[in-house]
């Protein structure tokens, strides 16, 4: 089947559009938060993805093996700090929310608007 | 230890920030925030000094040899920056201690000096680093500790302000980490020079243009360049009077360096405008900026926020510059990344000052404050006049590079459409004026002059607005030798 080679991608186009419309559209402040989190899920797969090489395998250097394939550690790495940059960004959303709910005893975002005025 | 400034620079601070909530005392929280930033100026000072004599420095982090390792590179460009930033910080932080005593519960103010150091940290990290994953490790410091700056505001709404920029603040960093991963996959490098290497090479490519949109709308949310600003005037109306003075003249500016790295050493000035027609879309948004937000800036009845619409207005100004894509064109945006600092600096802690004594920053508050408060309102008239662009002012030198700019190019209507700019800050900065100036106090307000403490950093800026308006040989020096660098045609 044409694109099955690109079958990460496709997850990643799919998860990308539905944390993005999911971002966009809900008007639920924790609903907003859960979008993002899908959202930069994508971008980890669409990394580590990347890293992979056909037939490659983890990259461990044993001596008296030379002809080994391996795949590449750095995207993986790369996304190990993201990863965390989104642990803290939704922690940092997720106590705004609770702080907002406090000040405005809301969270949604229709009627913070009316509030906000 | 002078061979290890670039690192020292940004790590003294990010070492210094947890020291600052740790010790769970106000005064000293302060006291740690002040040692960073000025070392920070301290440092920068002297790497832009040595970088203006001897050329660009390269430090190989851990000694690990670019391209594999991170690389930390300082030429006249991001020298400039690195001092914008760390002048701020150097001028904000003795302002900060009785201004934030008012505004933000005393529980929290070593917390907000160690998210204030994180935010300069990250600031400085983003200016120096050569790596672009760097660049998005230190982005998010930045971003993550302005987020909950802005969320220590006095009003609740500042909460709203601080989540809503926390949403669009983090699609902007997604979108750019999207773009350099698809750089990657294509090059295998994140070095920047390395980069600038490989790529012209890949032209043909069809993953490279794709890489270069994700990165230049996730730098121009960053900037807050029209129609993508809308995080920008509720989180600087509402943020805490240091926060906005801090964050309104550096935030937004590391991120049009950030453009300028990108699409100028990165990319490529030939890839970005002969190829992807970057002018094409820059100059026209930029252009739209300054006539809307101007005009929104007009109607707008709480200062701080007037102020946050014309610093978009004023975003299109830096942005039109680099859309000219000259070396007189970039030389306005460079020099303007300064010049306005200083301006927004000096209004926004004006601001603070009335926020301060009087506890609100509404215009209706503000009758007659040229009376009760002369220091601080002849400061904001001061910086007004910066943002209209009057002779003797740095707003002048900025406008008179960027209309050059403009002439040059034959681009009249441009040129008109700078000066019509001008003349609506004249009605926005006129409004403040009118109610200060020629109304009467309210008797039973009895304002007070603001404490020596807020406005000798305010009046700093204020002489720093005249001294490099009056003689900026300095100033353009600086800002033409990173124009040419940054477009490949200096030595």
């Amino acid at each position: 089947m044409i694109g099955l080679g690109l079958f990460n991608y496709w997850v990643v186009i799919f998860l990308m559009m539905v944390g993005f419309y999911t971002l966009i559209a809900r008007g639920n402040l924790i609903k907003k938060i859960i979008g993002l989190n899908v959202f930069q899920t994508s971008v980890f797969i669409l990394y580590i993805t990347m890293g992979k090489i056909t037939g490659g395998t983890a990259p461990i250097f044993i001596e008296g093996q030379e002809d080994v394939v391996y795949s590449n550690p750095i995207p993986h790495v790369l996304i190990l700090t993201a990863i965390v940059v989104g642990v803290a960004t939704s922690a940092l959303g997720l106590s705004l929310v609770v702080r907002i709910n406090e000040a405005f005893g809301t969270i949604e975002e229709d009627e913070l608007e009316e509030m906000v005025q | 230890m002078s061979h290890h400034l670039p690192v020292l620079l940004v790590v003294i601070p990010l070492v210094a920030a947890p020291f600052a909530a740790l010790v769970n005392r106000p005064r000293v929280s302060w006291a740690i925030a002040l040692g960073s930033a000025w070392w920070a100026l301290y440092a920068s000072l002297a790497l832009l000094r040595q970088v203006m004599a001897d050329g660009p420095i390269h430090y190989a982090l851990g000694a690990w040899a670019a391209p594999y390792g991170i690389e930390y590179v300082v030429d006249p460009a991001n020298a400039w920056v690195l001092l914008i930033v760390a002048l701020m910080g150097a001028v904000v932080t003795p302002y900060a201690r009785l201004s934030i005593e008012r505004e933000v519960s005393r529980d929290r103010i070593p917390l907000f000096y160690a998210a204030f150091i994180l935010c300069m940290t990250g600031l400085l990290g983003i200016a120096i680093t050569g790596d672009v994953f760097n660049v998005f490790v230190f982005l998010e410091i930045s971003s993550l500790s302005a987020y909950a700056l802005i969320a220590l505001g006095p009003d609740r709404r500042a909460l709203t302000a601080s989540y809503q920029y926390l949403i669009m603040g983090s699609v902007g960093a997604t979108f750019i980490v999207i773009g350099i991963g698809l750089l990657y996959v294509m090059t295998g490098t994140l070095n920047m020079a390395d980069l600038a290497e490989i790529l012209p090479q890949l032209e043909a490519n069809r993953t490279i243009p794709v890489a270069f949109t994700f990165l230049t709308v996730g730098i121009t949310l960053k900037l807050a360049l029209f129609p993508l600003h809308l995080w920008l005037p509720n989180a600087y109306a509402y943020a805490p009077s240091a926060v906005t003075a801090f964050i309104a003249s550096t935030a937004t500016k590391v991120a049009v360096y950030l453009l300028l790295r990108f699409f100028f050493t990165v990319f490529g000035a030939a890839f970005s405008f002969d190829v992807m027609h970057l002018d094409k879309i820059l100059m026209p948004l930029a252009l739209i900026a300054i006539l809307t937000m101007s005009l929104v800036a007009i109607y707008q009845d709480n200062v701080k926020r007037l102020l946050a619409y014309s610093s978009v207005a004023q975003i299109g100004y830096m942005v039109l510059g680099i859309s000219f894509a000259s070396v007189l064109g970039l030389t306005a945006g460079i020099l303007h990344l300064f010049n306005h600092a200083l301006m927004k600096g000096t209004l926004f802690m004006a601001m603070g000052c009335v926020m301060y004594s009087v506890g609100s920053v509404r215009i209706e508050r503000m009758n007659g404050l040229g009376r009760a408060m002369p220091w601080t309102m002849a400061a904001f008239v001061a910086g007004g006049l910066s943002i209209i662009g009057v002779p003797l002012t740095v707003g002048f030198i900025s406008k008179w590079y960027l209309i050059q700019a403009a002439l040059e190019r034959g681009l009249w209507p441009v040129a008109a459409v700078v000066l019509i700019g001008s003349l609506m800050a004249v009605v926005y900065v006129w409004k403040v004026v009118e109610v200060a100036y020629f109304r009467d106090v309210d008797p039973d307000e009895g304002v007070t002059e603001a404490p020596l403490s807020l406005l000798i950093p305010t009046w700093a800026l204020v002489i720093a607005n005249f001294w490099f308006g009056i003689d900026a040989t300095a100033t353009v020096g600086v800002a033409e030798r990173a124009a040419e660098l940054l477009l490949g045609v200096g030595p």
